[in-house]
């Protein structure tokens, strides 16, 4: 199969990860209210292009390979497996929003949605896409705090 | 193969591949050296099955695909298997023994493969089919044994499959198994890696959507060893295996692991009803 997040990039590009800037949340604290997340976890606002991005590229949060969006309709083959964020920011208030791509799972409970801003709790975590094993304490999160504003900053854009 | 049966062919394939819920045919026809093979794609489920219908992986495949396995002429994993058929032949070892001089032709394995992984109560464990090949050939034939996802190893398979291919596969899953499955189910629903998903978050809840281009399918394991088009090459069970696990940013096991039996128990009993496939083409 073709794996469908971080395919086969090199471990340096997880570098970037590991090192928390210093105003970001740490993962561990962030403060989840019934899923969602008040404030921005870099401290800084989210960039929406960038947003865009992330939400495309592989080797980063690759969220179209389970969700179609209609605004992201260029890039490459939407996969179905979640449901289709158009509208998103209709649906959920900007804390919301920001809960469920930190860790969907304080929003819906036992989702199949990666969690993208923790780094313990995993069975056999891996060494990104090696197959080897990894000490927790080595795991980065999946994207760092601001990657998670951009995010958030482009969906609040989907609006219905 | 004459042009007309050709023709007639790839329009079942066609049908085929408009997606199962509708107007997909349940059967494919294979055309095979001798004449035609018909295998089953969809099927009943084990009582016990959490699925409503078993259907195999070339139902999710493209038609391109499809027809390539639809003709042993086209289906390339063939090229492997003619390579076992001369090793099946060739005297190897101390023993100076082929696998001919005491199994006589290949067809004499017709059904070993539908019923793999099987309790060897000789050795009181569960032995899939590699190990029953490489047991021969260390102690019958004083052999080397080969490397599990080697070309000899893989190819093997590939002939004894096809020997049993058109039969229901039909593991046994009580008695000496029940530890086994018991265990391949524990992992089957685990979520591994720091994506944390199990086999059944894609196979189970998620096959026939797509994650981006993959069309999800049961992944069954009745098809292999399945020739991927990636790889050009026929490959293992415990291969497929170790590649879903490292995409969920696992630690995978290693082929012919005690983790990789025990899941090959429970997947293969998933399929139990299917016909056994091998060697089946993939992308
Ligand atoms: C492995 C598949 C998968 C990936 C990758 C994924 N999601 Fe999801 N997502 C889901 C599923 C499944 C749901 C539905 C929630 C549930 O589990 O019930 C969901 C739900 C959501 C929702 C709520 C949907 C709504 O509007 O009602 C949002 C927003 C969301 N995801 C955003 C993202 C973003 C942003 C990314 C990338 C950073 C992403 N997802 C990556 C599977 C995925
Ligand atoms: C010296 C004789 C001998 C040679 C050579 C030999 N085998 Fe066997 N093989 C046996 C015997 C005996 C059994 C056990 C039969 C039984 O239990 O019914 C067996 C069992 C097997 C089985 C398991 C069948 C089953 O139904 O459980 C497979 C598969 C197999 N052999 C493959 C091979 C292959 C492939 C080769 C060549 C690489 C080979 N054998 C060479 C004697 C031999
Ligand atoms: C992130 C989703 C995902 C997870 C989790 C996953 N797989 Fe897969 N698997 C795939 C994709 C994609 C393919 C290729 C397309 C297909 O056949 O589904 C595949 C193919 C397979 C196949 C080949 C099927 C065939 O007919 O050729 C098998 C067998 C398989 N997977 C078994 C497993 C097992 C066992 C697990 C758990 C250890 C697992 N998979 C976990 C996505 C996944």
């Amino acid at each position: 199969m073709k794996p469908f997040l971080l395919v086969m990039v090199p471990v340096s590009m997880f570098a970037f990860a590991t090192v928390v800037a210093a105003a970001d949340v740490i993962p561990g604290e962030v403060m989840y209210q019934d899923g969602a997340v008040a404030a921005s976890l870099s401290g800084a606002a989210g960039d929406a292009d960038a947003g865009k991005k992330v939400m495309t590229t592989r080797s980063l949060g690759n969220c179209v390979a389970c969700h179609q969006v209609d605004a992201l309709s260029s890039a490459a083959f939407h996969g179905n497996v979640g449901p289709t964020l158009n509208g998103a920011a209709s649906r959920w208030t900007e804390a919301q929003l920001r809960g469920i791509v930190a860790d969907s799972k304080k929003t819906f409970e036992g989702s199949m949605m990666p969690s993208f801003y923790k780094k313990s709790g995993y069975i056999r975590p891996g060494n990104a896409y090696t197959g080897k094993a990894s000490a927790e304490a080595d795991l980065s999160t999946l994207l760092t705090a601001q990657q998670i504003e951009d995010v958030v900053a482009f969906l609040k854009t989907l609006k219905e | 193969m004459n042009i007309l049966k050709k023709t007639t062919l790839i329009g079942g394939i066609l049908a085929l591949s408009l997606g199962f819920a509708a107007t997909a045919q349940d059967t494919l026809t294979i055309a095979t050296e001798t004449g035609t093979q018909e295998i089953m794609l969809k099927v009943k489920p084990p009582a016990w099955s959490p699925l409503p219908e078993l259907i195999s992986g070339l139902v999710f495949r493209s038609k391109e695909t499809q027809s390539l396995q639809a003709d042993d002429f086209g289906n390339p994993g063939m090229v492997f298997v003619e390579q076992a058929w001369e090793s099946w032949n060739t005297t190897d070892g101390s023993a100076g023994k082929s696998c001919a001089d005491c199994h006589g032709e290949p067809a004499k394995m017709a059904g070993v493969r539908a019923v793999m992984p099987k309790f060897n109560k000789d050795k009181g464990e569960m032995w899939t089919l590699e190990m029953y090949i490489n047991n021969c050939r260390t102690d019958r034939m004083g052999a080397d044994a080969w490397k599990w996802n080697s070309g000899s190893m893989v190819s093997m398979t590939g002939l004894i499959s096809l020997q049993s291919r058109g039969m229901p596969m039909n593991v046994a899953i009580d008695g000496d198994a029940a530890p086994y499955w018991e265990q391949g189910k524990e992992m089957y629903y685990s979520s591994t890696g720091q994506l944390e998903l199990s086999c059944a978050n894609c196979h189970e809840d998620n096959y026939d959507n797509y994650i981006r281009a993959d069309h999800l399918s049961q992944g069954q394991i009745n098809g292999f060893p399945a020739y991927r088009l990636k790889n050009a090459k026929l490959n293992s069970i415990h291969n497929r295996f170790k590649g879903c696990i490292r995409d969920t940013r696992a630690e995978t096991y290693k082929e012919g692991s005690p983790e990789f039996i025990a899941l090959e128990v429970y997947v293969a009993s998933r399929g139990n009803g299917l016909s056994v496939e091998g060697p089946s083409v993939r992308n």
